[in-house]
This record gives structure tokens, sequence and C-alpha cells, in this order.
């Protein structure tokens, strides 16, 4: 496969960015798009150029460490990551347009890469349960009922990729922060902090500079995980329950 | 937004449901809005009713505006750079809520003065609505801001009803369809109930 592509350059956080067009050849339909990238970078070193820099851990699309716009659409065209992308869903002869995640909140370090840490202050605020340190608990030690399970499980899945915030006209990170208050909020480990988890996380994530939620679904649509919509409604629920309950964003 | 919303609804609905008094004749409907001053008489003063209702709805619609500008400006300053790849994004009804109810607060300002304080409508009368309704839908000024305000008022119901539901947190996964159809409902209902004035009068059924 014969592509163009029209990739997000820019050396720093300080310095102006803009789209340049690079040619690339022999591609081949089971490459992933991060192969694909990889296979460019070579061909720049090569030329002496400098590579395109982009974030990557896994490529198993577990990890959530991939993640860039690829024809507008937050991990290209395909319900999946990045990495599990495959250059089949792409015609011999297109052009790619490649950019980084848009948001204020997500800051461009270099190229492809921007900076979550957004993410890991809002899971600090009380995306986390308090346990006694020592020998784990055994299994069984706390019943756990299959809804709930299942529940948890279903918002458990979020990597915490970006991919919501990328698709969102709006910067919100509302699926994300939902997708980590209704995973704790379902299980009995999650219920001594259930009122000033959400209320904490809420307000970190308002104060990283992450948009309102307008309900336009783009989010969910992105998902890579299948984070499902009515999980921000959820969220909602617990957060309109721990306010009735006099809860405050402290313990 | 959503509480706001709600209340200018709830306010709607029984609004499209009075103005269909309309096709019961003169009589019906100047009569339902002289009662409409007397409601609650004599425990109220005359009017009393009327106007904390008009309070109510000028609360409702001073909320929903200023939280709608706080929510877009905060929206705006999260996203500062576009993507170069445009690509159209949500549904049309949810595209347009923005300027959607910016035309809607501008019909609002433009039908008070139309049909309540009669300052544009230029052959009406206080104290004889059906008659000025009549008037009103009698040029094609009126009968323009008016149903294109309806068809707008049909989309922005349509996407704000849903969405009001979600942010109060009653979205569910197995309640999603039932919300989204009665959002549908909601809409196309209010939107034909008061374009069917209008029709109305234009067709010569009203006049």
């Amino acid at each position: 496969m014969r592509l163009t592509l029209n990739i997000w350059r820019q050396p720093d956080a300080a310095s102006p960015g803009g789209m340049h067009t690079y040619e690339l050849d022999g591609v081949s339909p089971e490459m992933s798009f991060l192969e694909m990238l990889d296979t460019l970078n070579e061909e720049l070193t090569r030329r002496g150029e400098e590579p395109v820099a982009f974030d990557h851990d896994c490529r198993e699309g577990i990890c959530g460490a991939c993640g860039m716009v690829i024809n507008g659409q937050a991990h290209g065209p395909e319900r999946t990551t990045a990495c599990q992308l495959h250059m089949r869903h792409f015609s011999d002869g297109e052009t790619i347009d490649v950019e980084p995640w848009r948001a204020a909140a997500f800051p461009v370090v270099k190229d492809l890469v921007v900076d979550r840490g957004a993410f890991d202050r809002v899971v600090g605020a009380g995306g986390y349960i308090t346990v006694p340190t020592g020998s784990a608990p055994d299994a069984h030690a706390t019943p756990v009922p299959k809804p709930a399970a299942e529940t948890a499980f279903e918002h458990a899945e979020c990597i915490g990729c970006g991919a919501c915030v990328a698709a969102c006209p709006n910067g919100s990170a509302m699926l994300f922060t939902s997708a980590k208050v209704n995973h704790l909020a379902a299980l009995p480990q999650g219920a001594p902090e259930r009122e000033s988890r959400v209320l904490r996380m809420v307000e970190q994530m308002d104060e990283e500079g992450f948009g309102g939620c307008t309900l336009t679904g783009e989010c969910a649509t992105a998902c890579p995980k299948g984070i499902p919509l009515f999980s921000i409604s959820s969220m909602n629920r617990e957060y309109l329950r721990a306010v009735r309950k006099g809860g405050e964003a402290t313990d | 937004m959503a509480v706001s919303g709600l209340i200018m609804l709830l306010y709607l609905v029984v609004h499209m449901l009075a103005n269909l008094k309309i096709f019961f004749g003169a009589a019906d409907f100047n009569g339902y809005a002289h009662w409409l001053r007397t409601v609650g008489e004599p425990f109220l003063h005359h009017e009393w009713f009327l106007w904390s209702a008009r309070l109510v709805l000028l609360a409702a619609v001073t909320a929903h505006a200023v939280s709608a500008y706080q929510l877009s400006r905060l929206d705006r300053a999260a996203r500062p750079q576009r993507y170069v790849h445009r690509r159209r994004r949500a549904s049309y009804a949810t595209r347009t809520m923005r300027w959607g109810g910016v035309i809607l607060g501008l019909f609002v300002v433009w039908h008070v003065l139309d049909l309540t304080t009669l300052t544009v409508n230029e052959r009406a009368a206080p104290g004889r609505p059906y008659e000025n309704v009549v008037a009103t839908f009698s040029t094609w000024y009126g009968n323009t801001v008016y149903l294109a305000a309806m068809l707008a008022l049909g989309l922005h119901v349509r996407h704000g009803f849903w969405s009001a539901a979600q942010t109060l947190g009653a979205g569910r996964a197995r309640r999603d369809r039932v919300l989204k159809a009665t959002a549908n409902v909601l809409a196309a209902v209010l939107t034909l109930g008061f374009v069917s004035v209008p029709v109305g009068v234009m067709t010569g059924l009203v006049g």
C-alpha cells in the first residue's frame, strides 16, 4: 500500500506546530497503525529527519498509552485503539490525517504525544479505595453480588486512553470520570468513600480545565472499550446522591 | 440547564394544549384567556396567578440562558485548538442546541411583543386574543417567524429533554429507548400542536 500521511509535527510544547505531509510506500494491510508509523519513522531516521513521536506501550489494546486522532476520529475508523487498528481498514493511495488529542487539559508535549496527567490527578482525587496494608484478603471475604460485579467490570474496562476527551467537541472528561466513579460505587469495597469520591473527582475534573457535558454522545462512540454513554447519567445520579447526603469534597 | 428546561417544557405542554382551544371558536378561546386572569380568586388578587407564572418563567428563561452561556464558555475554553480534519459530529438537533436556543430566545421576545404587549401586532386590540392571533397569522412574516421558531423548538426539545434526563441521573441502559422515544414524541407533539394554529388560520379553519 502507498499512503499520503498528513501528520501534526510540533517540536515541543512551547513551539508552534503544523501538519506535515509524508509519502509512505510499502505498507502492508496486516500492519497496525503504529507499525505503519514505525515504518515511517525508520524511513525518516534513514533520511536523517526527526522521527514522529507518539505514545505506545503494550500494543495489545489494553494499556491505553497510544492514542491519536486519525481522519478526525479518535483511534481512527474502527472501535479499537490505534495499536489494534490495522491498515486493511484503509485503501491504497489514501490520504490520512493524523493529529494529537486536542483538549486544553491535554497539552501537546511533542508531535502526537500529549500530557494526560490530568487523568492521573482526577483518579488521585478519589479513584481508589482505602484498605489496610498487609496480606491480601481472602477472595470471598467480601461477597460481591453478581450484578454489582458486572456493573463494576463494565466500567473497570476503561483504560484511560483519553479518546473520550479527544472526541468530545467540548473537551469533556465526563465519560472517563464516570467510568472510574461507577466502577468503585458498584462495589462494597468502594462504599466507605462513595460520597466523597464522586464529589472530589468531579471537582478535580473541573479544575483540570475539562469542558462540560452536552450529551453529544461522541465520547461513547469513540471509546475503544465501549464504556456506555449512560455512565455519565449514573455519575450524575451518584453526584446528586452525594449532595443530598450532605457530603462535601472532603472526608 | 436541566431543571429550568423542564420547567419551561412543562409550561409549553400546557400552553400548546390551551392553544388548541382556538379550534372551538372565539368565545371558548377568549373565555379561557379571561379565566387565566381570574384563577385563584378571591384568594389571589386579579391576575396574580398569571403574574406568578410569568415570574417563574422569567426566572427559568434567565437561569437557562445564564447556564447555557457559562457552559458554552467552559466548553470553548476546554477545546482551544480545533482538529484540522473536520468531521460532522452528532445529530442535527444536538449540533443546533446553542444557536437554536438563541433563536428561541429571540422568538420569545417577538412572541411577547406580538401577542402579549401587542406592540408589533398592527391590527391587535387588548382583550381579544382570538382576533389578535388571527391578525398575527394573517401576515406572511407572522407565519414565517412562528413556523421557523416551532421547528427550532422541536429540535431543541428533542435533544433537550433526553439530556435533562441524563443530567438529573435518570438515564439507565434499559430506560434509554423510552427516554429517547419520549423526547421524540414530546418534540413532535409540541411542534405539531403549535403549528396547527397558524395552519388553521391559513386554511381558513380559524378566522
